[in-house]
């Protein structure tokens, strides 16, 4: 459903995104994995539509992105500066539905039923910055639910909160994905989070980026966060995913 | 018994002062400082409440019409400059001229051009309190966090919503600073257009007192004066606390 073809992104002289070319099918779970300052927000961006790429297409369902489509929703990484500090978790979650030509009681379903589907229903009165960092991520899931996307972007969404809170946050996403039957799109630096999250890893090379590899993750569902890091297969991605990386940085480094 | 010192303090220093005023002002055999007592009754002659209709009143009323003007056009002005790098550039000449007269220097040709009525007051109070409003406006804005506004894409928040619901109560903060100086200068602004060719105000009675050597008279003017600067901060201060509550509470947290 989504395409990326041939994307580069330069500022000026300077090559962030050489080429970068992959596909996601309906429903599929993508982890984009790479070195730290690969331009993997870069790519990001580009691909929602918020930079404009300076070569190459992206395009959803056929039609060409150049701004930020409506089927589209993005979590970004820091939660505590893109929601709304003077709206409750209700106000937040509700901002993106305020434009769209919904019945009152209609939109109040859509926000109760997001807020439900991250756990915070007891908190949906609450400022954000009354809840904990893990919560306020949650929120930000919920905002991203609650618009109906036909894909969700994540970018590194779980990497400022604890570790307790990420193999949470982890299985709330893959409960959501079965929940609302969205397409999601992951990027992350965390090896062992997309491993576990993804059906399919892309895994990305130093800057000037590029794909090195595109892998199947063949580990069975549903996955529990002790369970499926036992099974070998988790193991062999693991390594395999890793070398390739640091292999990476090895040659970049020389 | 922590929370009372600090008031008790607050409470006993201006306390101890008028009493080491009361006390000197009572022995001392000048003219131009009149014992306390006597500044005090004729306070209360003169402002409890008789002149209150024919000079407080008027007075606030300037002082509120000059301020909600210079609101009202900071912020409206604020907007655009603030959204546009482009209008912003094309202004600050202009602004960072006019913002540099001195405002009394203002009061001859507004005499001249606009007469010497109650126009002419607020609009010197209004064209002074402006500039920290429109300035703060204007830095509210471009200071607005780069996130927030790839919030406001990706979901498809533009326009007036953007405005209503993103860009003012995020500048909000500082819009409140701006008016919070504009109050102090528009208290001073009253005083000093009330000084010139007028016929009534608190200001115009200071003036007057002094020129018919009411010595008492002119002391209770000042203390009327810093009486109500006092209170008029205290209001805003308690509106600010009220509207801002997030603010305060966000900033905690993080």
């Amino acid at each position: 459903m989504l395409e990326i073809g041939g994307l580069a992104k330069s500022y000026g002289t300077v090559e962030a995104i050489r080429e970068v070319s992959f596909a996601i099918s309906e429903r599929e779970f993508v982890c984009v994995v790479g070195p730290s300052g690969c331009g993997k927000t870069t790519l990001l961006k580009c691909i929602a539509g918020l930079l404009a790429p300076s070569g190459g297409h992206v395009e959803l369902r056929g039609e060409r992105v150049t701004g930020p489509p409506e089927e589209m929703a993005l979590v970004f990484q820091e939660y505590s500066r893109s929601l709304l500090p003077w709206l409750s978790v209700r106000g937040n979650v509700t901002l993106p539905l305020r434009h769209k030509k919904l019945a009152k009681d209609e939109r109040a379903r859509l926000v109760e039923e997001a807020v439900d589907a991250v756990g915070l229903t007891r908190f949906i009165d609450r400022y954000p910055w009354e809840l904990s960092g893990g919560m306020q991520q949650r929120v930000a899931i919920a905002r991203a639910l609650a618009y109906q996307p036909q894909i969700l972007l994540m970018d590194e969404p779980f990497a400022s909160v604890d570790a307790q809170t990420r193999g949470d946050l982890e299985d709330l996403i893959l409960e959501v994905r079965e929940r609302y039957g969205v397409t999601i799109l992951f990027v992350t630096h965390d090896i062992d989070e997309s491993v576990y999250l993804a059906d399919r890893i892309v895994v990305l090379g130093p800057s000037p980026t590029s794909v090195k590899e595109i892998l199947p993750v063949e580990l069975p569902h549903p996955r529990d966060q002790v369970d499926t890091k036992e099974l070998p297969e988790f193991a062999r991605l693991r390594a395999h995913v890793y070398r390739l990386i640091k292999r990476e940085r090895a040659a970049a480094a020389k | 018994m922590r929370r009372a010192l600090p008031i008790a303090l607050e409470i006993a220093v201006p306390v101890a002062l008028l009493v080491v005023w009361g006390v000197w002002s009572a022995q001392a055999q000048t003219f131009y400082f009149p014992p306390l007592t006597d500044i005090l009754e004729q306070f209360r002659d003169t402002w409890l409440f008789e002149r209150v209709g024919s000079d407080v009143l008027p007075s606030l009323a300037r002082l509120g019409a000059g301020y909600a003007l210079a609101v009202l056009v900071g912020v409206l002005a604020g907007i655009p400059l603030g959204l546009s790098r482009t209008a912003r550039r094309a202004a600050s000449p202009l602004v960072e001229f006019l913002r540099a007269i001195p405002p009394p220097a203002l009061l001859p040709p507004a005499i001249v051009l606009i007469g010497i009525g109650d126009t002419m007051k607020v609009l010197i109070i209004a064209f002074v309190c402006v500039w920290p409003v429109l300035l703060n406006t204007i830095d509210g804005i471009t200071g607005i966090d780069p996130t927030l506004n790839d919030t406001a894409r990706v979901y498809g928040v533009r326009g007036a919503g953007r405005l209503r619901r993103i860009v003012l109560p995020a500048a909000s903060p500082q819009i409140f600073a701006g008016m919070r100086t504009s109050l102090s200068l528009a208290v001073i602004l009253m005083v000093i257009s009330e000084m010139v060719a007028s016929t009534n105000g608190i200001g115009f009675f200071v003036l007057e007192s002094q020129r018919s050597f009411a010595i008492p008279e002119m002391w209770s003017g000042i203390l009327l004066l810093g009486i109500l600067g006092y209170v008029l901060n205290l209001v805003f201060v308690g509106v600010e606390r009220r509207v801002l509550a997030w603010h305060r509470g966000a900033r905690k947290g993080a």
